[in-house]
């Protein structure tokens, strides 16, 4: 609360700043903006960047990271009384300390005695310390908004490249965003890195790659009761590839050739209806097409094939039969087909986008030789696009999720 | 003057061999000669009649008459927007693609109306070639961009055939000697002047009997220019060609008749000579003399 005040407060600062840095640069041009370097806005947003940005990176850092520096601080001296307790004893009673101090619901644990003074202690302590982390973060917030405003204040005269500068500051944000995307998606692979050494740690190689058995269930503990545990990753890795394969079957030609319909044969008309109901199939959450698949395309396919073996018994395709009357609701091609469905909107949005990047002239050229529309579309169009249209065929492996 | 050399033989589909094209040409002429009236008429190839075009409320072009002559080459002139396209892009159907477009009057070719119900556009602009200001080959190899049109038209039956109309072409284009060893590396690899000869190829491909050139020489340099230039002027005995230019000194080279449009009509069409040293109308001195445009 108290930092959403202050980060109001910083925009309000700010924007104070950017009036101040306007009108500096207009005192220095004595009001024409035509002697000035840059445009007037361009001072004033130099100046709130300098006054606003730094500041609320660091008010930022410490909603992130104030909350462990202060339980460093609270934990650095743990008291005599629970010096007897388990390591995870302490650590609930550090959380319920927290918990009290901030008002907040504690665990059911009671502490007597020694360990009640103690703990009273402490949550005095701790509003302490949240006390004075967060007023010298305010206080330090305020020093470098300050400092900022001091510093890009007396800079600002009609030569100052202004606009080079806020330049610059964009081209910090941008690059500042990437980078967290880049660092989220190396931490992602890291941890998974590093849980996979440590499983391969307890598990050979290469009984995981070429096993056929997979049956996870061991003791977590040294309690629990559980069998030896078998992690032949072969199944997982057919099943998924068959339900990708089945996925692919339906997703590539259905979202291929209804990109084609709506960019080459529909009207505009129909094209701004059915695009945006393509799109939203792309947004049904995946739980949906699960219970789709478990509830309604299962059942459907199971009484289909039954029905199907239940003629062929008996008579010369009888083991085809038999087979068929076994089929199950989970079986791989429920899941791939409904998988499929899921993908189309994405094949089908990636194909128009490639499509539509085809230039005109080549259709054009096409036409005017006497072609008709769909040999201009297998013979020009598609060659041109396709280099670029495989992929959507390989989005199944981003999704492996939906399996129900 | 009934048979019509798009409709009968060739709306069908897609066997229409060389063979069959000339026995129907040659049976027009006969009924033509048949009939004396329609001697004069049939001198031109293109007959225009009061065509108007329309993109959705706009009108584009207004009662345009014009006779185009077969076997020579024609020049639409005219200041910038004024429709030249539009009425070149009228003679093979081609605004059919633009769903705001409408045509009304009457453009025949050989006396047989384009836009009639029994008229299948993909084959008349089979007959009709065009060529466009950009060169626009496809994606494809060389040999492939000029087999284009006879593959889709079935055009020859095997592949010595295809081979031969492919050489053929290209010789007819100047381009021969230029790509004759490297036939299957791409058309988009070529310079633009060659691209634009590569495209000529690949519209006299299919032997149309009029091949229609919008600025076809726009965006080419001055050598290139002048070798397509050439090439019209071959092509000018066996095809009834329409070009549209912006260069007056291009129209007095390559043309023999030359139409000069202006705010979507015809002003005045005649034979080039006519037109360059004593044109009739006041607009048309201006333009030709660039007082405006
Ligand atoms: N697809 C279209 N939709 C709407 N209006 C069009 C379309 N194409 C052309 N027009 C209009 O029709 C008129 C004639 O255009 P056209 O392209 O025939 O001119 P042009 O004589 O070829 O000009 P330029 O010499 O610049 O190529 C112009 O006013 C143009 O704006
Ligand atoms: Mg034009």
């Amino acid at each position: 609360m108290l930092t959403w005040l202050s980060l109001l407060f910083l925009a309000l600062f700010s924007a104070a700043a950017f009036m101040a840095g306007r009108g500096r640069a207009l005192k220095a041009s004595g009001g024409s903006a035509a002697r000035l370097h840059s445009l007037p806005n361009y001072y004033g947003s130099y100046a709130a960047l300098w006054a606003g940005a730094p500041a609320a990176l660091l008010l930022l850092l410490g909603m992130m990271f104030g909350g462990r520096v202060e339980d460093a601080l609270l934990q650095r001296e743990r008291p005599a009384a629970i010096a007897g307790m388990t390591v995870d004893r302490q650590d609930v009673f550090f959380s319920d300390v927290q918990a009290v101090a901030s008002g907040q619901a504690a665990s059911e644990v009671t502490y007597d005695g020694d360990e009640r003074l103690a703990f009273d202690a402490k949550v005095a302590e701790s509003r302490r310390i949240s006390g004075i982390v967060r007023y010298s973060l305010l206080a330090a917030a305020g020093l470098v908004a300050l400092g900022g405003l001091l510093l890009a204040l007396p800079r600002i005269g009609t030569e100052f490249r202004a606009r080079n500068r806020v330049e610059g500051w964009i081209a910090g944000v941008l690059i500042a965003c990437s980078v967290a995307a880049v660092l989220t998606t190396l931490g992602i692979v890291l941890s998974l890195v590093w849980e996979s050494w440590r499983f391969f740690q307890s598990v050979p190689v290469l009984d995981f790659l070429l096993g056929t058995e997979w049956s996870p269930q061991i003791a977590m503990r040294a309690d629990q009761v559980a069998g030896a545990g078998a992690f032949g990753a072969v199944p997982l890795f057919v099943g998924t590839f068959l339900i990708m394969f089945i996925a692919m079957l339906v997703a590539a030609p259905v979202g291929l050739y209804s990109a084609i319909y709506l960019s080459e044969y529909a009207n505009r008309g129909l094209r701004s209806t059915i695009k945006p109901l393509l799109e939203i199939l792309a947004g049904v959450p995946t739980v949906v097409y699960g219970f789709f698949a478990a509830l309604t395309v299962g059942p459907l396919f199971r009484a289909g094939f039954n029905a199907i073996g239940a003629q062929l018994v008996g008579g010369p395709l009888d083991g085809i039969g038999q087979y068929l009357m076994q089929v199950q609701n989970q079986m791989a091609l429920v899941a791939g087909v409904v998988m499929g469905i899921m993908l189309i909107p994405f094949v089908s949005s990636l194909s128009d986008d490639i499509i539509n990047a085809v230039p005109q002239s080549l259709r054009d050229g096409s036409y005017a030789m006497g072609a008709t529309k769909s040999e201009t579309i297998k013979r020009v169009v598609l060659p041109a696009a396709l280099p670029g249209s495989w992929p959507p065929c390989c989005w199944p492996c981003r999704a492996p999720s939906a399996r129900p | 003057m009934t048979l019509f050399p798009f409709a009968s033989p060739f709306r069908s589909g897609h066997a229409m061999s060389t063979q069959h094209r000339d026995d129907a040409i040659a049976h027009t002429a006969a009924s033509v000669s048949a009939a004396p009236g329609a001697v004069e008429a049939n001198a031109f190839k293109i007959r225009a009649r009061d065509v108007n075009v329309f993109y959705g409320d706009k009108q584009a072009l207004f009662d345009v008459n014009l006779d185009v002559p077969g076997k020579s080459v024609t020049a639409f002139i005219g200041p910038s927007g004024c429709g030249k396209s539009t009425f070149l892009r009228c003679i093979n159907r081609m605004n059919d693609t633009i769903p705001s477009a409408k045509v009304t009057g009457a453009i025949e070719i050989d006396g047989n109306d384009v836009n009639a119900k029994s008229v299948d556009p993909v084959v008349l602009r089979s007959r009709v070639g065009m060529v466009f200001q950009k060169p626009n080959p496809f994606p494809k190899t060389i040999f492939e961009n000029v087999a284009y049109g006879p593959r889709i038209h079935g055009l020859a039956t095997g592949k010595a055939e295809l081979e031969a109309i492919v050489e053929s072409s290209l010789k007819k284009a100047g381009l021969w000697n230029e790509v004759s060893d490297r036939l299957h590396q791409p058309g988009t690899g070529l310079s633009g002047g060659q691209q634009q000869r590569l495209v000529i190829a690949r519209a006299i491909a299919v032997s149309p009997e009029v091949i229609l050139m919008d600025e076809p020489c726009s965006a080419l340099d001055p050598i290139a220019t002048a070798r397509i230039e050439e090439l019209i002027d071959e092509l000018r005995s066996q095809f009834c060609i329409v070009i549209v230019t912006h260069s007056m000194a291009q129209a007095a080279r390559v043309s023999q008749k030359t139409a000069f449009f202006h705010m979507g009509k015809l002003v005045e069409s005649g034979a080039t000579e006519d037109m360059f040293t004593n044109p009739r109308d006041s607009r048309t001195q201006d333009y030709i003399t660039g007082r405006f445009g």
